[in-house]
């Protein structure tokens, strides 16, 4: 950052949010608050596979199927590597139903309620065929087959042993075991997902106005499936209400908005209602996952073995494809743990269930919960205290190649470890925990410790061979005549606040207040291409290239100062919106300099005209960690869960805005709560979805997330201009494992593990039940080798 | 998620409910009273009423009345009027105290206690109040009126012995004796949600012994009811630790639980275990 | 189709009259027929509150009503929370207290709060917390909306005039 002889910096601070006075008056405009001349509702299909023998339409009714969409192409994203097999998702089913929910055929009406009325009068004859819903039976060899391109359902499959692994695990002491089962999530933001195509007769080109995390991938992709001119489309995100992943996955409801705005030159809109986003609104999180570390005889984990079972849904969503859950898996499953060997097989299995997509934290939540379980079992085993296992193992040397071959830059994984143990003080909540246990209370204590890949350039989508490579941003600064400033940004923050904290980075550099700043997102029109907001990565990766960019303008403003001023550009400072002359009462406002620097080009040789400037950034990645702590109650007769306390320790890098970075992780760890407890997507066998109103899917309330304690640490990362770490992710990575492992610590008196999320009540209600039937897998522990 | 078309009827007086009800029953008609079941059911399209009959502007249904024996609650009552005792009485305390559990506070602002009664979710605490307290209903017709008991009224889930013409205009509960003792338990997975199970337990305590015990579980099974072979336990005992778990027990094995995809039988009657004992337990 | 009916909401102290079809929920009526965008539907089954307005005072779901039941009543919406350009403690508080990220659940949260706060302003901490624990946020984890709304208590309760 830019060193200023006086006046406060402006990152570091928790100023209020530039994105505030609009939404707290009602002034927000989001994609469902515009009009339309006509409203899209889709029929979706009532089972979960099957050959559709008829769509009876109403008379007179307007009603698209898969026949009027020949010239419009599949969603049919590709991978390169890991035996991918292409399936193709046709915008609405083309003969075939693969999950309950699928669309089947579009009704246009005057009105939402028209639209559907008339959609309830659609009948669908559908052949029945069988469905596979769980992943694991899905690959039995007698499974249904969900694509016919996709031979025993898998759709993608990694498999990475490091040299020498055999014989490591042979010298183990010590194997642990976990079965690590997640269950179903949809990501729930509350505004669900819609859009608003408009046809516009002088330039014969298509606004989509929709709920997107990526407008500019959605205009490439949306153009190229139509096959109209990118140009001709401009994609607008406007107020976003919440993503989290799910809005970032190309919705094929958005490309049939577009080709009908285009092919009957009018306005089509669509509203998500709540069943549509949670039966077909993207799911997430359903894996199954087991793992077994080999420890030495010092409790240190030498090699891990894992086996990940991803169920992907019935397609592969655009971009990041069906791999994004088990190759994420595989990656990053390491985590902060220094350990040299690992083997891994990594399966996505298609079934005929809602698509999976992206959701906060992509698979590390699972990993997370299922490695710190490894780690509290091999605590159990060997006899130590949780702390103390973790300390052994975590990584503590930097940069640290992991057994995956992900380079871990400078983090602080014991010291947040240490912070959390020290502010929880372990030994005097060992000594309540007996005191309430001899008065039959069941409290538990749980940690998690975790890194978060974030901010993650090119590189890593090449590595995962991904067709399409997002990873670098754009962002143009100018200063107009005014002396207002407008960065223009590639990334499309829904939530984050990143209008305000990208001003923060420009204010400290053009000395100028961040009101004065005016960040341009979501709009393809106005903002350069980009990849939009996802995996942590909007504020390190669009945060450095406006810190580039705005470091360009700031040069070039010292320039044209410095000739009015005449002074050498080291004895300017940039303050208070002027160039001043340090020591003295020379100045100059930016306002003027903006205006020689347009109108007065001629008098300034050497310097280019205008003041607007690009910054571009594509960056390694760099990783932030966290340790996590839940201490829980756990109502032995009824399985309720309570948490009584949760303490976060958080190591970000620098933190542009606090208050806006302790707003990510409350946010996140609100949702591990939620995966850890609470919220559950259920299909039964036949791929009915049981699930679908609020009233069955349960996000916590206000009642079930305890007050957060927050500890911060700061270790600035070299792999980051701005020297930040994204955070976004995090808080939903972590919960899940401390929750989870606190359960456990609850119940370890009575001998039953609990390795499944949502840990229900009635999950936990039927393991203590069985008290009577031992668990396999703590026979085995005891056993070890 | 918008509700398929209806005519609604806005009557001012309960005989003219009764009335177009009469004629618009055959042909799909419904009460409309606080709509916080109904209307969600119309979202989803679960239920298409071709004709509602809104009740929210009968001024007589608002009316809350106690003669000295029972309190009368009209078919407009809302939750949110017992959020502070209604009779001095410990019929007032017994109902505040159930009613903050009941759904959420906007939710409680509109919905009515008759309303609750009607739509007979088997985890409704009215529904559970009522048939604890062995509640009179009174439904009227244009056939006129008459009374049910709520042993009789509640047949099941989400069905109950009104006629498709019927309107529930009042329930009647008894007042309590001074030395009533009270204690309400509700499961459920969030606050705010419908209990998974769900207990109230009523008694005197006269010479330190429960007698006259109303034991009445919700949420267990299709309908809410008193548990005889639990009341069979607590009467005449002094109230305690263990007749209390016996009671509990005799109420987990009475019951014939329901089961859904995520609940086991087991799993429900170990709910009725815990909130039978818990709701005893705050009695005493 | 059926019918439509003529009615008149007030809402923010001004009339808007319209017709509606008698299935058309306040809510749709409020944001479609007078074109107040700031409520807004995040579920139409009663689950979330984002929809919360205040009807004659009582905060109530804008997706369980319908329009014609509101013919003729006082109807507040976030619109009309601000005092021309002076904002409301509450909405002074949520911006202080970063008590709204995505900014979609807020005036949901903050009619909520706002009607509760007007019919119970001695409410205890506890009892807020129920009654916050009636809406759905999915971004802030609740924290920061807990703390905004008992700050904002504090001070409606310290503008309240002296009885
Ligand atoms: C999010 C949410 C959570 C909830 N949680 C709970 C909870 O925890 N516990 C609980 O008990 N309830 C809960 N409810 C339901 C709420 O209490 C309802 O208010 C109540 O069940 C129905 O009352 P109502 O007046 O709103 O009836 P309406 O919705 O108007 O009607 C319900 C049904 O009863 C019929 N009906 C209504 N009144 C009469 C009458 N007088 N005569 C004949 N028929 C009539 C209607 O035709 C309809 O079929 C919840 C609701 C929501 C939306
Ligand atoms: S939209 Fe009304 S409660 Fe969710
Ligand atoms: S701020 Fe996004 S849902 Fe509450």
């Amino acid at each position: 950052m830019s060193t200023q002889s006086k006046g406060m910096s402006w990152v570091g601070r928790s100023i209020r949010r530039l994105e505030d006075p609009a939404l707290v008056t009602g002034r927000g405009y989001f994609t469902g608050d515009l009009a339309a001349a006509h409203w899209v509702r889709f029929v979706r299909s009532p089972v979960a596979a099957g050959r559709i023998v008829k769509i009876g339409a109403p008379e007179s009714a307007m009603v698209i199927t898969a026949a009027n969409l020949a010239s419009v192409k599949p969603i049919a994203p590709l991978l390169h590597k890991f035996n991918y097999k292409p399936v193709a998702q046709p915008i609405l089913a083309d003969g075939v139903v693969r999950f309950v929910g699928e669309p089947v055929a579009a009704v246009v009406a005057a009105s939402e309620q028209e639209a559907e009325d008339i959609a309830d009068a659609v009948v669908l004859t559908i052949d029945e065929t069988a469905a596979i819903v769980d992943g694991r039976a899905a690959l039995a060899a007698d499974a249904p087959q969900v694509h016919a391109t996709v031979p025993g359902n898998v759709i993608v499959e990694g498999a990475h042993k490091t040299d020498g692994f055999d014989a490591a695990w042979a010298r183990a002491h010590r194997i642990v075991t976990v079965e690590a089962r997640s269950h179903r999530q949809n990501a729930t933001p509350m505004e669900p997902r819609g859009g608003h195509a408009a046809y516009d007769a002088a330039s014969g080109r298509i606004t989509l106005t929709c709920a997107t995390q990526m407008p500019h991938l959605m205009r490439t992709a949306i153009a190229d499936l139509i096959g109209m001119a990118e140009s001709d489309l401009r994609v607008i995100a406007p107020d976003v209400g919440g993503g989290f992943g799910q809005k970032m996955s190309l919705a094929a409801e958005y490309v049939l908005l577009v080709w009908l705005a285009r092919q009957y030159k009018s306005s089509f809109a669509w509203r998500e209602d709540r069943r549509e986003n949670l039966i077909a609104g993207f799911h997430a999180r359903d894996q199954y996952l087991t793992l077994a570390g080999a420890f030495d005889a010092d409790a240190k984990l030498i090699a891990l073995k894992a086996d990940i079972i991803a169920n992907v849904g019935a397609y592969s969503c655009f971009p990041t494809t069906a791999g994004i859950e088990p190759l994420m898996a595989m990656a990053e499953l390491p985590g902060p743990y220094d350990f040299r060997h690992y083997e891994c097989r990594a399966r996505g299995v298609v079934t005929n269930t809602c698509t999976i997509a992206p959701y906060r934290g992509v698979s590390r939540p699972v990993n997370a919960f299922g490695l710190e379980r490894l780690m509290d079992k091999a605590a159990a085993a060997f006899g130590l205290d949780v702390v103390e296992i973790r300390r052994r193992n975590l990584v503590d040397r930097f940069p640290y190649t992991t057994a995956y071959g992900l380079e871990l830059d400078e983090a602080s994984y014991r010291q947040t470890l240490d912070v959390v143990a020290k502010a929880i003080d372990l030994p005097a909540f060992r000594a309540r925990q007996s005191e309430a246990r001899a008065q039959g209370r069941h409290l538990g204590i749980g940690f998690a410790t975790f890194c978060e890949r974030t901010g993650y350039g090119t590189a890593t989508f090449v590595e995962r061979g991904m067709a399409i490579t997002p990873g670098w941003e754009t962002v143009v600064v100018s200063v107009d005549q005014s002396g207002l400033v407008e960065a223009r940004i590639g990334a499309s923050p829904h939530g984050q606040g990143l209008r305000t904290t990208l001003a923060q980075i420009v204010a400290d550099e053009l000395g100028i207040s961040p009101d004065m700043i005016k960040v341009v997102h979501g709009d393809t029109d106005r903002a350069p291409y980009g990849w939009g907001t996802f995996a942590s990565r909007s504020l390190v990766i669009s945060g450095g290239a406006t810190l580039i960019a705005a470091r360009k303008v700031r040069t070039k403003l010292l320039k044209l100062a410095s000739h009015i001023l005449e002074a050498a550009p080291h004895d300017i400072v940039l303050e208070d919106g002027t160039a001043k002359v340090i020591g003295t009462d020379r100045s100059v406002p930016i306002a003027t300099l903006a205006h020689e620097a347009h109108t007065q080009s001629h008098l300034y040789d050497g310097i280019e005209p205008g003041l607007t400037d690009e910054g571009f950034y594509d960056p390694p990645g760099t990783f932030s960690n966290a340790c996590h702590v839940a201490i829980v109650e756990v109502d032995i007769e009824t399985g309720q869960v309570k948490i009584e306390k949760f303490l976060v320790a958080e190591d970000a890098g620098r933190i542009i805005n606090p208050m806006i970075a302790d707003g990510q992780v409350h946010g996140g760890v609100a949702q591990g709560i939620g995966n850890a407890l609470l919220e559950e997507i259920i299909y039964d066998d036949t791929g009915t979805i049981l699930t679908a109103s609020l009233a069955d899917y349960l996000p916590p309330t206000a009642r079930d997330v305890p007050e957060i304690d927050m500890h911060h640490l700061t270790t600035p990362s070299p792999n980051s201009v701005t020297e930040a770490k994204g955070l976004g992710e995090g808080g939903t990575i972590g919960a899940p494992a401390a929750v989870i492992n606190a359960i456990n610590d609850a119940l370890v008196a009575f001998g039953v593990t609990i390795d499944e999320i949502p840990a229900t009540p009635q999950r936990i209600r039927a393991a203590l039940r069985n008290l009577s039937s031992p668990s396999p897998l703590w026979g085995a522990e005891k056993g070890g080798v | 998620m918008k509700p398929a078309p209806f005519i609604r009827h806005v009557p001012k007086t309960l005989d003219e409910a009764v009335r177009i009800l009469g004629a618009v029953a055959a042909e799909e008609g419904r009460v409309l009273a606080g709509g916080q079941s109904l209307v969600p059911i119309m979202a989803f399209r679960l239920a298409k009423p071709a004709h509602l009959v809104d009740i929210n502007e009968i001024a007589e249904l608002g009316r809350m009345s106690n003669d000295g024996k029972m309190l009368r609650i009209g078919a407009l009552v809302r939750h949110a009027a017992f959020h502070k005792p209604v009779v001095d009485n410990p019929l007032g305390h017994l109902l505040a105290a159930v009613a903050r559990a009941i759904a959420h506070y906007p939710i409680r602002l509109r919905g009515t206690f008759c309303g609750s009664l009607a739509h007979a979710d088997p985890s409704a605490e009215w529904c559970l109040v009522a048939a604890t307290l062995d509640a009179t209903l009174v439904a009227h017709s244009t056939r006129g009126a008459r009374t049910i008991a709520a042993r009789d009224f509640f047949q099941g889930i989400m069905t109950t012995a009104l006629a498709e013409d019927e309107l529930l205009a009042e329930v009647r509960l008894p007042l309590l004796a001074p030395d009533t003792r009270f204690g309400f338990n509700k499961f459920s997975r969030r606050a705010g949600d419908f209990a998974m199970s769900a207990a109230l337990a009523v008694y005197r305590l006269q010479d330190g012994k429960m007698t006259d015990v109303h034991l009445g579980v919700g949420g267990a099974e299709p309908s809410p009811r008193r548990i005889p072979e639990a009341e069979a336990v607590l009467a005449g005992q002094a109230p305690g630790d263990t007749v209390f778990r016996a009671a509990a027990e005799a109420a987990a094995q009475a019951v014939e639980a329901m089961e859904d995809h995520q609940t086991s039988a087991d799993y429900r009657r170990d709910l009725v275990r815990a909130v039978v004992r818990r709701a005893l337990e705050q009695s005493a | 189709m059926s019918e439509k009916t003529a009615i008149t909401l007030h809402i923010n102290g001004r009339d808007y009259a319209i017709a509606v079809e008698p299935r058309r929920t306040l809510a749709d009526a409020i944001r479609e027929d007078c074109g107040q965008t700031g409520t807004h539907l995040g579920c139409e089954h009663g689950a979330c509150g984002a929809c919360t307005v205040l009807v004659d005072g009582e905060p109530v779901r804008a997706c369980l009503m319908f329009a014609v039941q509101a013919d003729g009543k006082s109807i507040r919406t976030v619109e009309g929370l601000a005092d021309g350009d002076t904002l409301h403690p509450l909405q002074q508080a949520f911006m202080e207290h970063h008590g709204l990220q995505c900014g979609f659940c807020t005036p949901g949260f903050l009619m909520l709060a706002v009607g509760v706060l007007e019919r119970e302003p001695d409410i205890s901490d506890d009892d807020l917390l129920d009654v916050l624990s009636s809406n759905l946020c999915r971004c802030t984890g609740y924290q920061n909306i807990v703390k905004a709304v008992r700050a904002a208590a504090q001070q409606m309760r310290g503008n309240r005039p002296a009885r």
